[in-house]
Formats: structure tokens, sequence, C-alpha cells
């Protein structure tokens, strides 16, 4: 079960991430960016993050994906125009990916042997009490300074946008 | 089959995804294509620490997860605005278009 699970989302992740590669049309490679971190989120799940699941559903897919379709909408960017590529890397590119991609696959199964294995319920430290406990105790200071940067951030962003005075 | 996921396809798929996204923010032209590409990348990356947390059985890794993430809102409300600016100055997205520090 655990198996038919992560194989079908992995798959949703992949084909979805190579569609937001290849779309021609940002708010096409938007949605499809949705349903990558969708899928990674059922993927957390299975890992027992429940609360990095709710997270990315919320922050990812709810915030971040909201404010890059409102930025496409507001922009209206049309479809991109198609550049010159070599013909070398267009030959190449993709079967040279697959291969070191194949070769990290292989090594990577060789380092973690079959009986490290995943099963979903492994994991329960990853529940919001948990998180939440560690955050506010082991890693108290970086949460602080994570305020400081995202003030910065709502400041710069506004500073940036905003209509310029004359 | 005994129904349990080896850890390395975890890790397999996260490696997946962060050359598609590296692929992506090399070869798009879109500014806001390449920076999805990013998210995509930190995405992959999320997932490899998550992986990590599980088979060390440590909440850590769920916490650099969850600074990824932080740091990923920051960054995409500045660059969304830089992205703004950039439009309203030159009235595009393409970035080959966007080389007036070449000369």
């Amino acid at each position: 079960m655990d198996v038919i699970i992560f194989l079908v989302f992995a798959l949703i992740a992949v084909v979805a991430a190579i569609n937001v590669v290849v779309q021609r049309h940002p708010i096409s490679s938007a949605i499809s960016l949705v349903a990558v971190m969708g899928s990674l989120a059922v993927l957390y799940l299975l890992l027992g993050a429940e609360f990095i699941a709710a997270a990315q559903v919320i922050v990812y897919a709810g915030a971040i994906m909201v404010l890059f379709v409102f930025v496409i909408m507001l922009l209206n960017a049309g479809g991109e125009t198609k550049a010159g590529r070599s013909i070398t890397a267009s030959l190449l590119g993709v079967p040279v990916l697959v291969a070191l991609l194949a070769l990290l696959a292989f090594f990577t199964a060789r380092i973690y042997p079959p009986d490290t294995e995943v099963r979903f319920g492994g994991f329960r430290g990853g529940t919001a009490q948990a998180v939440g406990r560690a955050l506010f105790t082991t890693y108290l200071l970086p949460f602080e300074i994570t305020s400081i940067l995202i003030l910065i951030a709502i400041v710069g962003a506004i500073v940036l946008a905003r209509k310029e005075l004359e | 089959m005994t129904g349990h996921i080896p850890l390395s396809w975890f890790l397999t798929l996260s490696a997946v995804l962060f050359s598609l996204g590296v692929a992506g923010f090399i070869f798009r032209r879109n500014i806001i294509t390449m920076f999805m590409s990013i998210e995509l990348i930190l995405n992959a990356v999320n997932l490899s620490f998550i992986t990590f947390a599980y088979q060390r059985q440590q909440v850590a890794g769920h916490l650099f997860a969850f600074f990824v993430m932080v740091v990923a809102a920051a960054e995409a409300a500045v660059g969304l605005a830089i992205i703004l600016t950039v439009f309203k100055n030159r009235g595009t997205l393409n970035i080959d278009d966007m080389d007036s520090m070449k000369n």
C-alpha cells in the first residue's frame, strides 16, 4: 500500500515538474507547480512529517503560489518566445541528464541498503507538538532571527513595489 | 514486495525534481518561470531533509525544512516585487532583453 501511494504521487510530482519546465505559458507552469507541491505534501505525510505537510499546503501551495499567480495576472504575461538553442545541447541534454540521474539512483540505492525502508507510521516525531517544542527550545534563536528576516522582506517588498513619487 | 519503500527512492525523487528545477532555471527565458524553478529546487531539497529526518528518527530535519519554507516565502515576496519593478521599467519579462549592464 505504501509503495503504491509513493509511486502514484512520485509519478504525479515528476510529470508535473516536467510540465513546469516545458510549458510555454507561466500560468500553466504555476498550476503544475501547485500539483508538485501537493503530491510532495502527501509524501511528507508518508514520512511522518504531519506539521511540514500541513505547512507545505498552506504556505507553499496556498500563499506563495497565489502570490505567483497574482503577479502573472498583474503583468498579463504572455507565452514565451522560442529562443535559438544549440543542436548539441538539445541532442545531448536529456540523455546525459537521465544517465547522471540513473547513476545517482544506483549509488544511493547502494549506500542505503534495502533494509533501510520507509513505512507509514515509522516515525512519529513530526507532530505539531514535537516540532513546536524543538522550535521554541533548541532552535529558538534561528526562529527569532527568522522573524527579523520576514520583517525585512515585508519592508523590502513594499519599497520595491510601490509607485515612485515624482 | 514487502509494502515498504526503500529510502533511496525518496532521495532519487528528490534528485530528479532538483535536476528538473535546475534545467528549468537554465533553459527558460521567462523570469517568472525561472523563479518558479527555484521554488521547485527548494522543494526537492526539503524532501531530502524530511527523508533524512525519517532515517535518523530526529525532528531536526523537519525544522530545517520549515526554515527553508520561511526563507522561500520571504524570497518569493521580494523576488516578485523585483520582477514587478523590472517589468514596470522595461516592459518585458524576457531575461535576454535585460542586458543593460553588458554595454
